[in-house]
């Protein structure tokens, strides 16, 4: 005598997905070109929303996946932007190679951070990351090899001659400086794809299973065994990892750092923070989607100054009131579209065919 | 000599500290409310007042008296229309919401007076100074401490003397049972904010009064206010006292070494108490 199994898997891929994948391919080549194609301010530009991009997915795994929110990020983007600076200026490490060094350290970092921090729960841990923020900041506005209080600039040789860039210029006929752009472009895109890729990942393996159990309810998450302390260390050092190198990364680019620029609350984090929520927060779409909206806002009302940023706080809050998952949020509920879908499924299982009422109908 | 000066000095910037943090204190007590705009309401409240005393030519105090019932109004109706909203299980939309707030005050405050450096003057009173033994302790600092100390005893009367203060417990304890005893959480709330931002108003009136300000003072307002309550210890409003003198007594301490440390002595102080009793010094709250 057999028993009939009934055959059923999991999936999360859906038909819309797969088809956006195929025009990702193709948008793809055309982002790798881009610096080809386009003028160097358009470069520029694109370098700015590919960076900004991955300041707001880390933002977003960090306070809609892993539930920790941070009003303190600037830390991360300003600790490893001093730490590129230190490696190029004081060891006169190449600024490539820096911008790696400044990651680990960042992690590193976010070691002794999390120690102080995690002693604080919900709302205190946001105001306890803002508080090191500070600390980190005013240490590192004591330091004077690096310009103190008032900053300083790259050496104009080191981001020249910097690896990379003169193969960049002997290929593709470039200028110096234009070829400078565009190798910190390609390096901001291939951040931006791994950013994505790797929470894409992290979110449809077991542990991103259990990152969405302990946000949904921690309690419950660690009855059944997700260890929930760790994933959420482990997620707060991943994103430091990543936030310093694009904090390194966007200062390769300035070229002139300060303190109070690199670790601007309103720069790093408030914008970061817009970004997602008008996006939609808890969707790694939202911040794709928060990010072009941002650049566009940004473009068409700078000059206006403060009555820009008032606007996009007011915005900001009407979105979380009103429409607490954003625009992405809004149009998903309407559409069923998920380009980046994480959301488990049952196909071919018995429950799914149940027409029925009841918890499981 | 110079030691003691520093330390009654610290204790009394302790007091502006303190009454910063007895609002914060008191609505995170009653709501479980985090506010991230509190650091830009007190600045927003001493613009009030430096607009009350320039237009009218009205005295400082005077200022204040007339300010506290339009801060209240302010309080109430952000926490009965906005914040209200918000609050639930979920500790996300407050934060937010309050965040965009802070920005929006910023901003709006920038527009409205611009980023010049700002001070409430108040004549004579400003230099004013008594002597004890060989110290002289300034008259506005030593208001500011006694205002502190004046609050805080009040807020406790109200809290635990009152049915006001009955409402104010009964909601926080169980949210649920208060209303089926007819209490209505949301003008309990509401009334808990308005309260709220009439010491906002008194903290206003001696910031503005004591040094600059500009509209971007808010965030590090913010700040040591949150210093002062975790240092004290969640739900106690006189060890929210004692964490402002801690920190009032680290900046002046630190500021003596080298001006430069100030600010930084104040949070190392504040890092050091989360890392030996991370429930602060003197907790109340089991939660």
């Amino acid at each position: 005598m057999s028993i009939a199994i009934p055959s059923f898997k999991v999936e999360t891929r859906s038909g819309t997905s797969s088809l956006a994948a195929l025009a990702a391919v193709a948008g793809l080549a055309l982002a790798i070109a881009a610096p080809l194609i386009v003028s160097r301010s358009v470069v520029q530009d694109l370098f700015f929303i590919l960076t900004m991009l991955v300041l707001a997915q880390n933002w977003n795994l960090l306070a809609g996946y892993a539930g920790l929110i941070s009003v303190g990020q600037q830390v991360f983007v300003g600790f490893g932007a001093y730490a590129m600076f230190g490696a190029v200026i004081l060891a006169g490490v190449d600024p490539i190679v820096a911008i790696l060094i400044a990651g680990a350290l960042s992690a590193l970092l976010a070691i002794p951070t999390a120690f102080f921090t995690f002693r604080l729960q919900g709302p205190y841990f946001a105001i306890g990351t803002w508080v090191v923020a500070e600390v980190v900041r005013l240490l590192l506005a004591q330091w004077k090899a690096l310009g103190g209080g008032t900053g300083t600039s790259l050496p104009r040789e080191a981001t020249k001659d910097m690896a990379g860039v003169d193969i960049v210029r002997d290929l593709f006929g470039m200028k110096a400086a234009a070829a400078s752009d565009a190798l910190t472009y390609w390096i901001a895109l291939l951040l931006a794809l791994a950013t994505i890729g790797f929470i894409y990942r992290l979110l449809r393996s077991k542990q991103g299973l259990g990152l969405a159990a302990v946000r949904d309810n921690e309690q419950t998450a660690r009855a059944v065994g997700v260890d929930a302390r760790r994933m959420k260390a482990l997620v707060y050092v991943a994103t430091a990892y990543v936030t310093g190198l694009a904090g390194a990364l966007i200062y390769v680019q300035k070229a002139r750092i300060s303190p109070d620029a690199a670790f601007s609350v309103t720069d790093w984090t408030a914008y970061v923070i817009f970004i997602v929520v008008i996006g939609g927060i808890g969707t790694i779409e939202g911040p794709i989607v928060g990010v072009v909206l941002f650049f566009l806002l940004q473009k068409l009302f700078a000059d206006f100054g403060s009555w820009y940023l008032l606007v996009l706080g007011l915005i900001g809050i009407l979105v979380m009131l009103f429409s607490p998952r954003g625009l992405w949020g809004l149009f998903s509920d309407r559409t069923g579209i998920q380009l980046f879908p994480v959301r488990r499924k049952l196909i071919d299982g018995p429950l799914a065919h149940m027409p029925k009422g009841g918890p499981n109908g | 000599m110079s030691f003691i000066d520093t330390i009654v000095q610290g204790v009394l910037l302790g007091g502006l500290y303190a009454l910063f943090a007895a609002g914060l204190s008191l609505v995170f007590g009653i709501m479980r409310l985090v506010n991230l705009a509190h650091g830009d309401l007190i600045v927003l409240a001493a613009f009030l007042i430096l607009l009350l005393t320039s237009a009218l030519g009205l005295n400082p105090f005077l200022a204040a008296l007339i300010a506290a019932p339009l801060m209240f109004l302010t309080g109430w109706g952000l926490q009965y229309f906005v914040l209200n909203r918000t609050l639930g299980k979920d500790v996300l939309p407050p934060l937010l919401v309050t965040f965009g707030i802070s920005i929006v005050l910023q901003n709006g405050l920038l527009e409205a007076f611009s980023a010049d450096s700002r001070r409430v003057s108040i004549g004579a009173l400003e230099s004013a100074s008594i002597g004890v033994g060989s110290l002289n302790i300034g008259l506005m600092p030593l208001m500011t401490f006694l205002s502190a100390l004046a609050v805080i005893f009040g807020l406790n009367q109200l809290i635990y003397r009152t049915a006001l203060g009955r409402a104010f417990r009964a909601t926080s304890d169980d949210i649920v049972t208060a209303g089926l005893m007819g209490i209505r959480p949301q003008r309990v709330f509401a009334m808990a904010t308005g309260l709220a931002m009439v010491v906002v108003t008194i903290a206003a009136l001696y910031l503005g009064t004591r040094a600059n300000f500009d509209p971007t003072s808010g965030p590090s307002r913010l700040i040591y206010a949150f210093e002062a309550v975790i240092i004290g210890g969640l739900g106690s409003l006189w060890g929210t006292l004692a964490g402002g003198v801690i920190l009032g007594v680290a900046q002046t301490l630190g500021a003596a070494v080298n001006p430069e440390w100030q600010i930084l002595a104040g949070h190392l102080a504040f890092l050091t108490v989360l890392v030996i009793k991370p429930r602060g010094l003197f907790p109340r709250a089991v939660d």
